[in-house]
């Protein structure tokens, strides 16, 4: 309906002067956006507006700015919700994964989309079968795996299981990007003597930087959100719960407390939202990538 | 060292083409390590854990043959959170693409004033963890002073304060809205890449013609893009089917049930068994292999969709 406002608006102004109108009506487009986005993102502005408020204060709905600001939430978030501890279990799950599911899906990538061996079919049609596999599925099983390996209770069975979150999109991202590189640069390295290993390191992993950050940021924000298995995982150990699993134990035992759940919530979010600000430009560009391959 | 591999014209020996392709094989390792252990594994573990009679934790597994399954099939919760299952992506889907189509084909403008700006805004809730989102909407949308039941009391549109989440007539769609804006973003991010594929001519040429700006959206950019549609429904529908994180975070199923999906489901009796009731990892299973199966065959048949849609084109490379 605004839209046809804005556009009838403009239409006047055709009579007169032409080269105005879809500048114009730019405008107006950029100020209902700029009013939708703030409601878009209002929950998470309250949210931080929030953690710098008391109780009493949220409970009141002043406005969004704390008349009286206090720190008083983040310190209890960090030192009675443990959410310090459960940072850093984070930030183990998150670092272990990204750096294990990156080269090992680059070494699984390049031999996919650039060698002929024998299997290589098989494995790319196992992939792409598995590829929707739910959660709800795996869950079960993977859980009575780490128990076997003694990691059923432990950050390190954590960190390997949330490897295979997006693994198989991970994969086929970087073969098709590989199997689109030049052969020359291959042939170029075999003739100046250097090895395959070599050539993979020095010459082809440099060249699918794109596709590094992507996965990168992708393992990032999966290892960052996943809630279903530490949640599974931590059941019987609370101390090594994740941030996302101890924020909504947080929930669980202190609802009233919203000072202090919004604090924790703020101390979990701005790691990944400064690290998407920073990579958003690779990060969407890789996504955008997956769609169009 | 391992210069060895050139491709031979003649067809060698199975012993020898393996031996030449050794090293392409200790590159997979860690990948298949990777993908067997929680992928593969799981996938065939599920099928034999779903005919054992089991509570987990202890080693007294009984072989049940299809009795789960058979049991499964007389659960009204069972077919309850199946079907909320379909019906949640089914409403998601459609709402999630068309909203983001919108936002999309306007940030498309690069003449646009600060488009950069709207789309981090609105990805926001993308990267912000599930969990988080549902805590900060549990608080939101509270029945005693969370700031949507103020902000609509003040403006005198409802007398009585909306319980969202506690209503199980109301929570399912509460929740349904709730995901649709926290992944927006990516399927707007879809989208753009789909828009840019259209040439940057097809508009000039329209706009030669004197087509209005609508017109060339509905008439020309929209069907170029409907290829693309389908990835992204696929893409879209399999996300709103890994919904657990946002529902366990909110509403843990309830109230009565009425949101729970079948992840929550099999949590529930996997793990979190309610009054504490013995566990049924088996029965649990049991529902986990049937969902997965009913995704299998509908993921197959979007791919043969997808094909057939693609085979009646021309193919243009994308």
């Amino acid at each position: 309906m605004a839209l046809e406002a804005t556009h009838s608006a403009g239409s006047d102004y055709v009579i007169r002067k032409p080269l105005v109108t879809p500048r114009v009506r730019r405008w107006i487009v950029s100020v209902l956006l700029a009013a939708v986005c703030c409601i878009w993102i209002y929950p998470l502005v309250w949210m931080v507006s929030a953690s710098f408020k008391t109780n009493a204060a949220i409970f009141a709905s002043e406005g969004l700015i704390p008349s009286e600001p206090v720190i008083d939430n983040y310190l209890r978030a960090w030192n009675e919700a443990n959410i310090g501890a459960y940072f850093f279990n984070t930030l183990f799950v998150t670092v272990g994964s990204v750096l294990l599911v990156t080269i090992a899906t680059a070494m699984m990538g390049y031999v996919l989309g650039r060698r002929k061996f024998l299997g290589r079919g098989f494995i790319f049609g196992l992939l792409v079968f598995t590829m929707f596999v739910p959660q709800g599925y795996t869950i079960i099983p993977v859980f009575e795996l780490l128990s076997m390996l003694g990691l059923g209770q432990s950050l390190w069975g954590v960190m390997l299981a949330t490897t295979g979150g997006s693994f198989v999109i991970f994969v086929l991202l970087f073969a098709g990007y590989f199997s689109q590189m030049p052969d020359e640069l291959e042939e170029a390295a075999k003739m100046d003597g250097v090895g395959f290993v070599r050539t993979f390191w020095y010459v082809m992993l440099p060249l699918s930087k794109p596709i590094i950050v992507t996965v990168i940021v992708m393992q990032t924000l999966y290892a960052w959100n996943d809630f279903l298995l530490p949640l599974v995982v931590t059941l019987a150990n609370p101390a090594i719960r994740t941030l996302s699993v101890g924020v909504y134990a947080f929930k669980g035992e202190n609802f009233v407390d919203w000072g202090g759940m919004t604090a924790a919530s703020t101390i979990t979010i701005v790691p990944v939202v400064v690290l998407f600000l920073f990579l958003q430009r690779y990060f969407i560009d890789g996504l955008a990538g997956a769609v169009k391959g | 060292m391992a210069s060895s591999i050139s491709t031979v014209p003649h067809r060698a020996g199975l012993g020898h083409r393996l031996w030449q392709s050794r090293i392409d094989y200790l590159f997979l390792v860690p990948g298949m390590v990777i993908f067997g252990l929680f992928i593969l594994y799981p996938l065939f573990a599920s099928q034999w854990f779903s005919l054992l009679n089991w509570s987990g934790f202890d080693a007294n597994q009984a072989f049940v043959g299809f009795a789960n399954y058979a049991e499964l099939l007389q659960d009204k919760y069972f077919w309850d959170a199946f079907a909320r299952s379909f019906i949640f992506t089914l409403s998601t889907v459609p709402a999630q693409m068309a909203v983001s189509l919108v936002f999309a084909i306007i940030l498309n403008n690069k003449l646009l004033r600060m488009s950069a700006l709207f789309r981090t805004l609105i990805f926001l809730p993308v990267v912000t963890p599930v969990a988080i989102i549902g805590i900060v909407m549990t608080i939101m949308l509270s029945p005693f002073n969370g700031p949507v039941n103020i902000g609509l009391l003040d403006a005198g549109l409802i007398n009585r304060a909306i319980d969202f989440l506690g209503d199980p007539n109301l929570v399912l769609w509460t929740l349904a809205g709730i995901f649709v804006w926290k992944w927006v973003g990516v399927t707007m991010v879809y989208w753009l890449a789909a828009l840019q594929t259209v040439p940057a001519e097809l508009y000039e040429a329209a706009k030669l013609d004197g087509v209005k700006g609508w017109q060339v959206t509905f008439f020309i950019v929209l069907p170029m893009i409907t290829p693309f549609a389908i990835v992204i429904a696929l893409i879209s529908a399999i996300g709103a089917l890994n919904v657990f994180p946002l529902i366990q975070s909110m509403t843990q199923g309830g109230p009565y049930f009425a949101s729970e999906v079948m992840e929550v489901y099999i949590f529930r009796n996997a793990f979190a068994t309610l009054n504490g009731a013995v566990p049924r990892l088996g029965y649990a299973s049991a529902a986990g292999v049937f969902f997965g199966l009913a995704i299998m065959v509908l993921t197959i048949l979007q791919i043969f969709a997808v094909r057939y849609l693609r085979s009646r084109e021309k193919p243009n490379g994308a």
